[in-house]
């Protein structure tokens, strides 16, 4: 089904994009402090496209369009939809903790997060190296613009500087590897480049090479180890509105990047990107979990933590193609999905709840800050208990299930080394469980440092408990979700 | 819904409700609505006895639906002669706890009863769960709820001890889920727990799988060397938290070893069968020395409540009926004699603010009423006969001289070092001149410490008088376990 300019495929890339700009005019008129009127109409924007790529997702058709430049298949519409999705509660929970830091003072907030999330689009739509690649730069500039909104304050900027020049750097490694595996196989989309290398007629060594440099890339845009410095402290250094933005939704564009990129682009090289995958994972595990204890800082802590989430979702991707055998695949790539979304949903709630305690001239980011919650606010205490306990892989939290799926795949696709990993795995999660407690512990059991009452608007509560909701319902039931991953996989795998 | 079903769900419906309406400034409500939900939960449990069929050691009140088809993972639930009585235990000990915690808890009520009653919940989901991942999730999710129990209502260093009780449990634990992940992929995918228990499993693979599941039980039980963190945890937890945790969160790791370790890897479970006896003699002998040094009441009971444990193991790892049944019938009576034991103590705190026996002293000139129930249950816990005590014991030595005649012989000892430090207990806390003013001061115990105390009295005296209904109940499964584990899978 492969049509010369299938436009419907990017309906919604070009509603979003249209609706940036008017954003963008529309706003010069907004005089108002919170930006009411941008922001509704930023969130009907938003609301129409992630219905229609729901709609386009449970319709079930794969289309490619601009002669097979982008896709639009089951995956990538569940992923798009997901991540506009995780924009909106971004934006919800955001506005207040913005408007109060004088990053409302204009549109920017709302225009930047619309063509950040176009850029994810087209990175999760993208079949073609220059597409992906494309969708990646507009994805980071939208999001070194974003992090440096609060002009007059010292961290954001030099954290905006951070993620620049290491950004950049990424996107030459990730441009470099591109153009090694382009001048090996001559072409630039990827199922010409998957074909190429399976006829095996390729020189080994100038593939191998350009994927290691394309690995390197996609390390750093998921932010694992080794090339993970700049996530703790444009984590802590950005406002948290911003933190909550960039590591959020765009890890489910960075996942889609990786699938596509080395699933679909190079499923003929797995075995040397497999074990590429394996030692980052290691290391993230290892590092993310072992660093995260040391940390007083509760965005710095959540930094961490994401890196060695970041390592169990690499080990879903590695745990697919067994001795060339692709069999497992389906189920290893689906619960690497699995992982982000459900990791994605924890990350919303948990940074909700500290934009949430965030005040006025005070940002509420130290762990401390979170003593005695449960006395102030037995709710948003629960919530962020819920969301550390799901972060750490407690049952009957979603967190747990995510673990559980990633963890299956890997005794699923081998012989004792990966049990060896799965069970080095459980132990650095052992190491997680103690800091997330911690956190708890903060909450519930010392005394509160002030007995102020914590006050949120209504759709913020209303938003966030919902978000909070979810993790223990999709526990409870996580067949749903699952499934979708499951056939979303294989449909992407079948095409 | 079933009636298991119902059981799982009533209280956590309840404790549920608690924890999202309940106001600090209501705490009578409060409490009369847990009341009324473990008293509901209690009740819902009773057919479970009446209706249960005592000839089949099949499956009973079976429900099978469908949870995530995407592993195969199923809702299945069930129980046989071995399972039964655990859950009414669990909802008789939820109740006994809801009474206890009346006019203690003063803050946060709502959150205290909301997570006991929810922690009930789950454990009898633990017991009840025929599918791996159903009762791995029921088993692990019952740290949540403990461990904000010790964390907020616990004594001074309640942040060490919540904190070892978490982590020390859930490293056993992660163990064990990759043990059932590998059965899961070995089985042909699934984590039904009947299939497993008929799959052939080659000696290696069972042997690492019976180590992966020690892993989780043992630390559960706990088994000598993996002890530590219970007197930790018991010292600091308060009264309610600390007689569930001994009463019936012991039991899910001793109830462990008889759905997985036995079943699925008999032979290992052979091969490694002295292991484990000498693990549990060690128990019984060690602890019970280590027991009688102590000057902490709480930290005495619980290392008697590990060296009784030790005899629940002790049982299992003997292969004959009466180890097996006496194992379980002492896994039942040391449910009832520690919550007796702790509540009891729990009382004294109440009144004192201390748990050194040497801040004691004739209680029994001030609290003639409650130094009879203190006594009762004291004698339970060495042993006599006629209190609950003594039949599992009793069954668990002569199931071991069986055996051997020195293992039984010293598995015997520990009835002497469990008097020797029980009753030196009960002498230097409750006989003698009153000790000093605090003791002259004490109030006997109300209706309400009455009530709750006499109800333990009753089962404690009617397991040790008459334990025909609860051995009758599980024969047969103990039976049919038996016969299990002696055939070997090994293909």
């Amino acid at each position: 089904m492969i049509d010369k300019l299938s436009l419907i495929a990017v309906y919604p890339e070009m509603i979003l994009l249209v609706m940036a700009c008017v954003v963008a005019l529309f706003d010069l008129g907004v005089k108002s402090r919170t930006r009411t009127a941008t922001y509704l109409l930023t969130m009907l924007t938003l609301a129409v496209v992630a219905a229609l790529q729901a709609s386009y997702a449970s319709s079930g058709q794969t289309v490619y369009a601009f002669s097979g430049m982008v896709v639009s298949d089951v995956m990538g519409n569940w992923l798009k939809c997901f991540a506009t999705l995780a924009v909106m509660v971004s934006l919800v929970y955001g506005r207040p903790y913005a408007a109060d830091r004088d990053m409302l003072l204009g549109g920017e907030l709302f225009v930047l997060s619309m063509f950040s999330l176009l850029g994810m689009f087209v990175m999760i739509s993208g079949s073609n190296f220059l597409v992906i690649y494309m969708g990646v730069e507009l994805l980071t500039l939208s999001s070194y613009a974003l992090v440096a909104l609060r002009r007059d304050h010292t961290l954001s900027i030099e954290a905006a500087m951070k993620y620049f020049v290491l950004g950049a750097l990424a996107s030459g490694f990730l441009l470099y590897g591109m153009s090694m595996i382009y001048g090996a196989t001559g072409s630039l989309d990827l199922q010409e480049v998957a074909k190429a290398i399976s006829t095996g007629q390729i020189k080994q060594q100038v593939l191998v090479f350009g994927l290691v440099f394309v690995v390197a890339g996609l390390a750093f845009k998921f932010g694992v180890v080794p090339f993970h410095m700049w996530i703790p402290d444009v984590y802590q250094g950005a406002p948290t509105a911003i933190t909550l933005m960039i590591g959020g939704a765009p890890k489910l564009a960075a996942f889609a990047v990786m699938i596509r990129l080395l699933v679909e682009g190079m499923p003929g090289l797995a075995i040397d990107w497999q074990q590429m995958l394996m030692l980052l994972a290691i290391a993230s595990l290892a590092v993310g979990n072992l660093a995260a204890i040391a940390q007083t800082n509760l965005k710095r802590m959540l930094a961490f933590s994401t890196i060695s989430h970041m390592g169990f979702v690499l080990i879903g991707m590695m745990s697919g193609v067994v001795d060339g055998q692709a069999g497992g695949a389906g189920n290893a790539y689906s619960s690497s999905m699995f992982y982000v979304v459900s990791y994605v949903l924890t990350t919303l709630a948990s940074f909700g709840v500290i934009l949430l305690l965030a005040r006025n001239g005070f940002e509420s980011e130290e762990i401390a800050d979170f003593a005695g919650l449960n006395q102030r606010s037995p709710l948003y205490a629960g919530i962020m208990a819920l969301c550390l306990f799901s972060l750490a892989g407690i049952p009957p939290m979603v967190g747990f299930y995510a673990k559980l799926a990633v963890l299956q795949a890997l005794v699923a696709s081998g012989g004792a080394m990966h049990i060896g990993l799965a069970i080095f795995a459980v132990m650095m999660s052992l190491i997680g469980a103690f800091y997330y407690l911690r956190v708890v512990k903060v909450m519930y059991f010392d005394a509160p440092i002030t007995a102020s009452a914590v006050v949120a608007p209504f759709e913020v509560r209303a938003v966030l408990s919902l978000n909070g909701a979810l993790l223990l319902l999709l526990g409870l039931l996580p067949g749903g979700l699952m499934l979708l991953c499951a056939n979303a996989i294989k449909q992407m795998l079948a095409s | 819904m079933g009636l298991l079903s119902l059981a799982i769900w009533t209280p956590i419906a309840f404790g549920v409700v608690l924890l999202a309406l309940g106001r600090d400034d209501q705490a009578r409500a409060v409490r009369w609505v847990a009341l009324i939900g473990a008293v509901v939960s209690l009740l819902v449990t009773l057919p479970l006895y009446t209706q249960f069929n005592v000839t089949t050691a099949a499956m009973q009140f079976v429900e099978n639906t469908p949870w995530f088809e995407r592993f195969n993972v199923n809702y299945h639930l069930g129980i046989d002669g071995i399972s039964v009585w655990f859950i009414l235990l669990t909802a008789f000990i939820n109740l006994i706890v809801v009474i206890a915690g009346w006019e203690v808890i003063t803050s946060r009520v709502n959150q205290y009863m909301g997570a006991f009653l929810i922690l009930s919940g789950l454990m009898i989901g633990v017991f009840c769960a025929l599918d791996g991942m159903l009762f791995y999730v029921f088993f692990e999710a019952t740290l949540i709820p403990m461990y904000l129990i010790i964390g907020v209502w616990g004594g001074p260093n309640k942040i060490y001890a919540a904190f070892k009780f978490f982590l020390y449990t859930l490293l056993g634990s992660l163990l064990m889920l990759i043990a059932l992940i590998y059965l899961y992929i070995v089985s042909g995918y699934s984590f039904d727990l009947l299939t497993w228990q008929k799959l052939p499993i080659n000696s290696h693979a069972q042997t690492l799988l019976f180590f992966a599941f020690l892993a989780a039980f043992a630390v559960k039980v706990p088994m000598w060397p993996v002890h530590t963190w219970l007197p930790d945890v018991h010292v600091e937890a308060p009264t309610g938290g600390s007689a569930v945790l001994a009463a019936i969160m012991l039991k899910l790791g001793a109830y462990g070893f008889l759905r997985f370790s036995l079943p699925i890897t008999p032979d290992a479970s052979h091969e490694w069968a002295g292991l484990m006896v000498g693990l549990s003699l060690a128990a019984v002998i060690y602890v019970g020395l280590v027991t009688m040094v102590q000057t902490d009441m709480k930290k005495l009971v619980a290392y008697s409540s590990i060296a009784h444990m030790g005899f629940v193991t002790l049982g299992f790892f003997l292969f004959n009926d009466l180890g097996l049944a006496g194992g379980i019938v002492q896994m039942i009576s040391h449910g009832f004699v520690s919550a007796a034991m702790f509540l009891g103590i729990g009382v004294l705190y109440d009144r004192m603010h201390s748990r050194e026996i040497a801040s004691y002293g004739g209680v029994i000139n001030t609290m003639p009423k409650f130094a009879v129930f203190a006594m009762l249950f004291a004698m339970a816990n060495c042993g006599l006969p006629g209190t609950a005590g003594f039949v599992g014991e009793w069954m668990v030595i002569l199931g071991a001289v069986k055996v051997n005649f020195w293992v039984g012989t010293a598995a015997a000892s520990a009835l002497i070092f469990g008097a020797a430090y029980t009753l030196w207990m009960v002498k230097r806390v409750y006989l003698g001149p009153v000790a000093n003013d605090h003791v002259k001061h004490l109030k006997d115990i109300n209706a309400r410490e009455f009530f709750f105390l006499t109800l333990l009295a009753i089962a404690v005296l009617y397991l040790g008088l008459y334990p025909k209904p609860f051995t009758d109940v599980m024969d047969v499964s103990v039976a049919d376990l038996l016969k299990h584990v002696a055939q070997s899978k090994l293909n």
